[in-house]
């Protein structure tokens, strides 16, 4: 028996050892031994062969109901002209007339929003098409074969048993040093693409990025010190925010001055002004959204002035799901969530620093550079507020509706087409 | 089809809605998903407050109209089975369906279809759309931007072709046939993915 014990104390020595020389000396020095590339490869690999069993057994028992993966209905494409326009009424379909089956178009409108609209789906996690062997993103697979309960099973002996106690050891360590995020990175297990460097941000500009989790900070710091502005947080992430002050110089504000758009905008302001100071991050969506989309930016960030970097920021779906909901999850359950899972792979794309152009405002701005992260990073450019996961939408939406409709049938100014002679319902 | 699996069973008279509205497994579950995820407080059935918490539908001009079709007169909540049979109307209509002469028609028949639409209009359920119920619908489709002027001629216009009888409404069959060159099928059918 004491042998045993000696010798699980000396397998813990050794692991201690590997662990030290392995993953904090080089990561303190920005080396990487490449292992996680590795990693990763050996990851791929395992996942597809796991889908394709999972494939197979689904033809083999059609018993069980195919999941669905997008959506469950597709919807109609077409303006809303388009949509009703097609057969609406008996006589010759004149611009401008009503008819009783205009409501339909509302009434379909309506229902397929109830069954699956756009905006809460984005709001959920992406559903994968592969199932990446942690149950949390399990949510219609079953049990198919034992090979694959096995695989799973050791899935989660290594992320519990190996995964986790290393990075819960470094998280503790790495709350003093800049280094620390790349400690992060590793305790994460995350790989990190940075494309573009040349485009980096610049002292005195403003860095813009989309936002998925609030590891998108330890993603970018990876790379360049940011000077950071944000809500003062209570908890673990107001430890984490003070450590992170000595570091570099940030920009912290109280919950309610944050209301105050005019004390927000001058302080950075002065910031930006003084070329000198790093470029603030700044995450202009204002919420977490599911990395499928980028959500409107909201355009004050833009009213600073300055130079705007933008940054593209996209998790690969496959090792791991980095959204954070934050009305379901609080932060220390999130941590731990990421924390063991496969590891995170991400890919940042550095674009070309934009200004904002004669004649343009604000809003305008705001969504060229929208437009241009969602394009670089492969996202969905949406219209929507991504303050709508917490408020209602305001009643313009409503507004825009109407005024579509009344131009096709009342037309821009008066009532229908002109008369026609030939026309024989007209009571004169 | 006998084999059922035993998810199904999750979802409350899952047999049942299958035969009855002939959404498949594997649509009845999803929809059962979507069912839970708009009830946000557990209940088990759904509250007008709970429809309102879809962003596009506050947008539709009816959308008011469309949640209350979910509702039968007099109740106050939608159970998931009453959920299923109202989105039943929206299933494509299946074509050279032959069914035994005693059985109920289909919910996503042409005929069923109509009704569902006319019933949007027709709010007090009295078998005929008034004039006042019409302008009704027009202002909520068409808000602030005609005058009232406008939206009565429009009115006019409509019941002039529509009403057959003279009686200044109308009734479901001068609904029916004032659409009868209409592509319902197509207008009334939402594509649920296989």
């Amino acid at each position: 028996m004491e042998d045993l014990w000696c010798v699980a104390g000396a397998i813990f020595q050794l692991w201690m050892v590997v662990v030290v020389f392995f993953i904090m000396l080089p990561a303190m020095f920005g080396l990487s031994l490449g292992v996680t590339g590795v990693y990763i490869q050996i990851l791929v690999k395992i996942l597809e062969w796991a889908t394709i069993r999972i494939q197979k057994g689904r033809q083999e028992q059609p018993s069980v109901p195919v999941p669905l993966h997008t959506g469950i209905i597709e919807r109609a494409r077409g303006s809303m002209e388009e949509q009703m326009g097609q057969l609406r009424c008996p006589r010759p379909p004149a611009a401008g007339e009503f008819c009783l089956s205009d409501a339909m178009y509302f009434c379909k409108k309506g229902l397929e929003s109830i069954v699956d609209d756009q905006v809460t789906q984005r709001f959920s996690s992406e559903e994968l098409a592969s199932w990446n062997l942690l149950t949390r993103t399990n949510q219609n697979f079953y049990y198919i074969s034992l090979r694959l309960t096995i695989i799973w099973g050791l899935g989660v002996f290594v992320r519990y048993c190996i995964l986790f106690p290393l990075s819960a050891k470094k998280w503790l360590s790495e709350l003093v040093h800049l280094t620390c995020y790349r400690i992060c990175a590793r305790g994460l297990s995350a790989t990190i693409h940075y494309h573009n460097k040349e485009n980096r941000p610049q002292k005195g500009g403003i860095c813009v990025a989309n936002h998925t989790t609030p590891i998108d900070v330890v993603i970018l710091a990876n790379d360049g010190c940011y000077a950071m502005v944000g809500q003062i947080h209570g908890g673990l992430m107001g430890v984490l925010q003070r450590s992170m002050v000595r570091s570099c110089p940030h920009v912290w504000f109280e919950r309610s001055e944050m209301k105050d758009r005019h004390t927000v905008t001058s302080r950075l302001r002065d910031h930006v002004a003084a070329k000198t100071k790093l470029p603030i991050l700044i995450f202009p969506e204002g919420t977490c959204v599911n990395n499928t989309s980028v959500m409107m930016f909201k355009k004050g960030s833009f009213e600073i002035g300055g130079t705007i970097y933008p940054v593209a920021i996209k998790y690969d779906p496959r090792f791991g799901d980095a959204f954070w909901n934050s009305s379901k999850y609080n932060m220390v359950s999130y941590l731990l969530r990421m924390m063991t899972s496969w590891a995170i792979v991400v890919n940042v794309w550095y674009l070309p620093p934009m200004t904002i152009q004669d004649g343009e405002d604000a809003a305008q701005f705001a969504n060229r550079v929208k437009s241009a992260i969602a394009h670089q990073g492969g996202l969905l450019d949406l219209a929507w507020d991504g303050g709508l996961k917490r408020g209602k939408v305001k009643d313009s939406f409503k507004e825009e509706q109407q005024k579509m409709y009344s131009n096709i049938i009342v037309g821009q100014n008066g009532i229908g087409p002109p008369e026609k002679c030939s026309q024989t319902k007209e009571d004169q | 089809m006998g084999s059922s699996s035993s998810s199904l069973n999750n979802v409350p008279d899952g047999q049942q809605l299958m035969q009855e509205t002939g959404f498949s497994a594997a649509h009845l579950l999803r929809l059962y998903e979507r069912f839970k995820f708009l009830d946000k407080d557990n209940r088990g059935h759904l509250r007008s407050e709970d429809f309102e918490a879809v962003p596009e539908l506050s947008e539709n001009p009816i959308g008011d109209r469309i949640v209350g079709a979910f509702f039968l007169p007099g109740q106050e909540t939608v159970d998931f089975s009453s959920f299923v049979r109202v989105l039943a109307h929206f299933r494509p209509t299946e074509k050279n369906r032959t069914r035994a002469g005693a059985q109920p028609e289909p919910a996503n028949s042409r005929n069923r279809k109509l009704k569902f639409a006319f019933r949007l209009y027709d709010r007090d359920r009295d078998g005929k759309i008034s004039r006042t119920e019409l302008l009704q619908v027009l202002r909520e489709m068409l808000g602030m931007q005609v005058t009232e002027e406008q939206l009565q001629s429009i009115a006019d216009r409509a019941i002039q072709e529509a009403d057959l009888d003279k009686d200044d409404a109308i009734s479901f069959d001068e609904f029916r046939k004032s659409l009868e060159k209409v592509n319902i099928d197509h207008k009334m059918s939402i594509r649920f993915l296989e």
